[in-house]
């Protein structure tokens, strides 16, 4: 009963020893203590919830001390916005942090009364995030041990902040694991603002220029959607005297007109929190910021968090305005996000499109609502958390070791540094390619959005089917690049230990989870949505989910089964063909001055066709357009 | 079953005219049909049989020529087509002439001809094959021999 | 349920005959449309024979493995087809087994076989979106992914209700069937500029591990096109296999009539005809559902 006030409020103590440690030896001991911590209280949170029934439990009902201690954070966290803003000149920002600020604030103590409802809720969708936030989170934090020290050692143009930086990383944490847990709209709107103006704080890390830029984009957009957010809970609270948000669901879910606007005011600010497609920027500039924060923003925290939120919203979607733009935001910035990452060659780049074009699919099965498309989404962000993290963390590795984190460098990497491609190849793997988690989920979504019918039963299934192509073609680009075997450059590998725990963990987690997928679905998945919607039939059949098991099991076994047998073999070794122009190997050429010069291969880009110069503008303002209309509509029909 | 039911084709000019290289492109397009004997021009070592090479060899082409020869899987012919192929022509002795296709590969076929017609190149082809097959057996004998 | 077992087990024993024999057919076809006499129709086995035959060079060990693995995925995708299960899963497979192919054709860093799988690529993104919708087209129709249902539905066959999705697989069966103009990634004509794509680096027996998959593959595509016009009864069969070989003929006039393309304009028809044609009969569909 009492972990979770602890299971908060442990991250923010860890934050406060770490900005205490000056030692970098004695920080890192810190910081494993802190995240193994952290973890095994959050699993022994979901085991206290297991012992009672794996019910959903409701909890605090009254607090009014930690509401005025919240109401000081707001107001703390108003200053420091304020005071960093007015720094840099930034001077709309500040209106935006003071209205919402004041508005929420003025509505919890002088909004009349308000009906005490629980603020914490456990259940199962909160375990889940909440084991995703602690694992992959804490392996995270791992992680940046190792590659701070040496970001530190090869960037030293920037100044050493480390003494920030991991607390910063624990505070993220505790947030999130406030955000998960809460049932109040305004708790939640706390933890919400501590992870838009954390995020600012971590992507403006390196204090250069770009970074700055990059990290008030990151906050404005971040606060739009919390001035959403506030407008969403002020105007609730006003209206239906609550400020709990399942009464905000229920009511959305009967027809109430003012609870639909309210829920699409919350989606919005989930919208933008998952950098969805007219405030996608703010994530692709967060990859200014050293990998860790990267990892920790694309897999286990801020991102998810906004589809978290629109998991709680999503019965409340079902078939209405709301719901339809939630839905066609995310499926748009599904297809369009997987198009852009076609043009780019700089692997953060690549996987912060495949962060936001994954969150789009998630968005847009919120959006339907369905209970096909719940299951699908729940599994999405599962399998998206982990193949993420691991990704960035091993492009972060493979940067260290080699300077560059273009794919072009990673020609080859199978030879060079064949641990951490195994690690990536794997990733890449559980990103697209058949037997894996996040393609099973994108086929069921697929046979949902079809279910949906109607005018958005044929676009869903559009955006679903083409960005599936782009996605693919992406993925396999990059994977081929990893897989070449010629014996070109060398590198030395210098991938610390602490960074390959956390590397090799995930991909174990990653195969468990793919393999134990029919069982999750039965256990954890399956009752979530049973729950929401009553007795549902499953999407993908256990027959079909054994066999995507099955399938998996091919995809390693059937090449070692081709290994063997040829092993025997003895094949004529011979030069590639170059027009019979090689100069004793595969790799070097005679060119057209007589001279020798080495082949080099490279994939193809396309930037005049899914450039960013081309495709960004037209789908940031069709997604614009979309959601201002949305909004009209939506706010038309509480005034009529 | 034989080896020659199905032989594939590449064809590399080591320093011709072009004439018996028009030939042989005439050779294999629709009006001759060599496809009825199965005879596809594959323009790729390691998928060809049969290697047919026009003009004489020098100093620039002569290791092209040998590698491609190299990446052939065995078991596989030579066909020289045309008289700078077979012996250097009008060429040889010339200063930057090194001789026919057989100073660089052994050579299975001799076509002659200035340039060489058509129809004898497509009977050069197919007296390659006899002996095709017959490298096939010896090779099958003993693999590591090569031929 | 012992039915699709017996069709799945004939699939992985007929399937290469059969495919072989659509192969050889197309290349006298091709030959008649051309005023010649053509090769005979067993041609393609002569062929494999030859290639297994002859000596395997490689450039790399890893290049063995991927095709190996490649065709053992085709194998396996067309057997969970004809074996009556999900088609969705069947396209999964698919998409896994071309993955390797591409890996095949790139790893060895050999330039043209690298510029294969590029294409490939492009060739994979024109054609996919086509494929799915295809599965999510026989759904609406036939209210099932099960490839045993649909085959078997009582009612219209499914063409009646999906015409545009049929235009859009017959398009896309162009590029499957690496008929000219969409050919880009290998091509069965000599003298073209990348040499033979994907297949460059490959020989001898890899080569016929290669065709033999591509046998299979064909096969499973005419079952495709097969599945759009069979329902319950036992003509349906018959009709299938007429219009099959219907099909086949006009992907042949199709290699034969039309010059090779670049691959934007691959891109831009495959995905304009798909949104087209697949997508105003899904629109279609879902209003009248």
């Amino acid at each position: 009963m009492n972990l979770i006030p602890i299971l908060i409020l442990f991250p923010f103590l860890m934050a406060a020893i770490l900005a205490l440690v000056k030692d970098d030896k004695a920080r890192g001991i810190c910081v494993y203590i802190g995240s193994g911590v952290t973890m095994v209280l959050a699993l022994a949170v979901s085991a206290w919830w297991l012992s009672h029934g794996q019910s959903d439990l409701l909890l605090f009902v009254e607090t009014s001390l930690v509401d005025h201690l919240m109401i000081v954070g707001d107001l703390f966290l108003m200053c420091l916005v304020i005071y960093m803003s007015i720094k840099h000149k930034k001077y709309p920002i500040v209106l935006l942090s003071a209205v919402q600020t004041i508005g929420v604030l003025w509505v919890e103590l002088f909004g009349g009364s308000v009906e005490e409802t629980p603020h914490i809720l456990v259940d199962r969708l909160s375990i889940i995030l909440l084991l995703i936030v602690a694992i992959i989170g804490g392996l995270i934090v791992i992680y940046a041990v190792g590659y701070m020290r040496g970001y530190v050692h090869h960037h030293t143009e920037f100044a050493d902040r480390r003494g920030f930086f991991f607390p910063m990383l624990f505070v993220f944490l505790g947030a999130m694991f406030g955000l998960v847990l809460s049932a109040s709209m305004t708790w939640m709107y706390f933890f919400w603002e501590i992870t838009s103006v954390c995020s600012f704080l971590l992507i403006g890390y390196t204090r250069t220029d770009e970074a700055v830029h990059n990290s008030f984009r990151a906050l404005w957009m971040n606060l739009l959607g919390g001035l959403g957010y506030a407008v969403g809970i002020i105007w609730f609270a006003v209206t239906h005297h609550s400020f709990s948000l399942s009464a905000v669901v229920d009511a959305g879910k009967g027809g109430d007109m003012v609870a639909v606007a309210c829920v699409a005011l919350l989606s919005f600010a989930a919208l933008t929190k998952s950098a969805q497609m007219p405030f996608s920027q703010w994530l692709l500039g967060a990859m200014v910021a050293p990998t860790p924060t990267s990892a920790l923003l694309h897999s286990a925290t801020m991102v998810k968090a906004g589809v978290y939120l629109l998991l709680r919203l999503a019965p409340a979607l079902q078939n209405n305005w709301a719901g339809y733009m939630v839905a066609f935001i995310g499926g748009f910035t599904f297809f369009v996000a997987s198009l852009l990452a076609i043009s780019q060659s700089d692997a953060k780049k690549i996987l912060a499109y495949s962060t936001i074009s994954n969150l789009g699919l998630i968005t847009a099965c919120a959006g339907i609502g369905a209970s096909e498309t719940y299951w699908a989404a729940v599994f999405l962000i599962i399998f998206h958390a982990v193949s993420k993290s691991m990704l960035f963390q091993s492009v972060g590795a493979v940067e260290i070791s080699t300077g560059s984190r273009d794919v072009e460098t990673m020609h080859g990497l199978m030879l060079r540094m064949p641990k951490l491609a195994v690690v990536m190849v794997i990733g890449i793997c559980g990103m697209f390619l058949a037997p894996f988690g996040m393609l099973v989920s994108k086929w069921a979504a697929l046979k949902a959005f079809v279910d949906a019918g109607g005018l958005l039963g044929t676009l869903m299934p559009l955006f679903v089917c083409f960005g599936s192509a782009t996605t693919c073609l992406y993925w396999s680009k990059w994977l081929c690049r990893l897989l070449v075997v010629d014996h070109i450059r060398t590198t030395k590998d210098l991938t610390g230990r602490n960074e390959y725990v956390s590397l090799f963990s995930h991909a174990a987690i990653m195969i468990l989870l793919c393999l134990s997928f029919p069982t999750l679905s039965t256990n954890l998945v399956l009752p979530i949505v049973t729950e929401l919607y009553g007795e549902v039939d499953p999407t993908i059949t256990t027959g079909n989910l054994l066999f995507m098991v099955v399938l998996l099991f091919c995809v390693f076994v059937i090449p070692l089964l081709v290994f063997l047998v040829t092993r025997r073999s003895h094949p004529h070794p011979v030069m590639s063909y170059v027009a019979g122009i090689n100069t004793g190997d595969s790799q070097h050429f005679v060119d057209s001055m007589g001279e020798e010069k080495e082949i080099e291969t490279t994939s193809w880009y396309m930037e005049d066709w899914f450039g960013e110069k081309r495709l960004m503008f037209p789908s940031l303002a069709i997604s614009s357009f979309i959601i201002v209309l949305c909004m009209i509509l939506l706010l038309g029909g509480v005034v009529a | 079953m034989k080896l020659s039911r199905s032989p594939w084709l590449i064809h590399y000019d080591c320093s011709s005219c072009n004439g018996c290289d028009i030939e042989v492109l005439a050779s294999t397009m629709p009006r001759y049909d060599l496809e009825r004997f199965g005879i596809i021009n594959s323009g790729d070592p390691m998928h060809a049989d049969i290697l047919l090479t026009t003009g004489g060899c020098n100093a620039q082409n002569a290791p092209v020529l040998k590698q491609i020869y190299d990446q052939m899987p065995d078991p596989k012919v030579v066909v020289a087509v045309g008289t700078c192929a077979c012996t250097g022509g009008i060429f040889k002795g010339c200063y930057n002439i090194q001789g026919g296709t057989d100073t660089v590969i052994p050579v299975d076929v001799y076509v002659t001809g200035c340039a060489a017609r058509p129809q004898s190149i497509i009977d050069g082809v197919m007296q390659a094959l006899a002996i095709l097959d017959k490298k096939y057996e010896a090779y099958t004998e003993d693999p590591k021999e090569g031929i | 349920m012992m039915l699709s077992a017996i069709i799945g087990i004939g699939y992985i024993l007929l399937a290469p005959l059969i495919g072989g024999m659509l192969d050889g057919m197309g290349r006298v076809v091709s030959a008649r449309m051309q005023g010649r006499k053509g090769p005979s129709v067993l041609q393609p086995f002569w062929d494999l024979q030859k290639l297994m035959k002859k000596e395997l060079v490689t450039v790399s060990r890893m290049q063995l493995i991927m095709i190996g693995s490649y065709t053992l995925f085709i194998i396996l995708s067309g057997t969970l087809f004809f074996s009556g299960n999900d088609i969705m899963m069947c396209f999964f497979s698919l998409t896994t087994a071309d993955m390797f192919l591409v890996v095949a054709a790139s790893c060895t860093g050999s330039p043209f076989s690298t510029m294969g799988a590029n294409r490939e690529l492009i060739q994979m993104a024109s054609y996919e979106p086509m494929l799915l919708l295809t599965g999510v087209g026989f759904y609406l129709a036939d209210d099932t992914f099960r490839v045993s249902t649909i085959g078997t539905h009582e009612g219209l066959p499914a063409i009646v209700m999906l015409p545009g999705f049929f235009i859009g697989v017959v398009l896309i069966l162009v590029i499957k069937l690496r008929k000219s103009p969409f050919d880009i990634s290998t091509s069965h004509h000599a003298h073209q500029e990348m040499v033979k794509g994907t297949t460059t680096e490959l020989s001898g027996p890899s080569l016929a591990c290669y065709t033999i998959a591509d046998w299979y593959e064909q096969v499973m595509l005419m079952g495709i096109i097969g599945i759009f016009f069979a329902n319950n009864r036992w003509w349906s069969v018959v009709v299938a296999l007429v219009c099959i070989v219907l099909v086949y003929f006009f992907e042949v006039l199709i290699d034969n009539t039309c010059a090779r393309v670049k691959w934007q304009l691959m891109f831009k028809v495959a995905w304009g005809v798909t949104l087209v044609a697949a997508g105003t009969n899904l629109l279609l569909l879902q209003m009248i559902r």
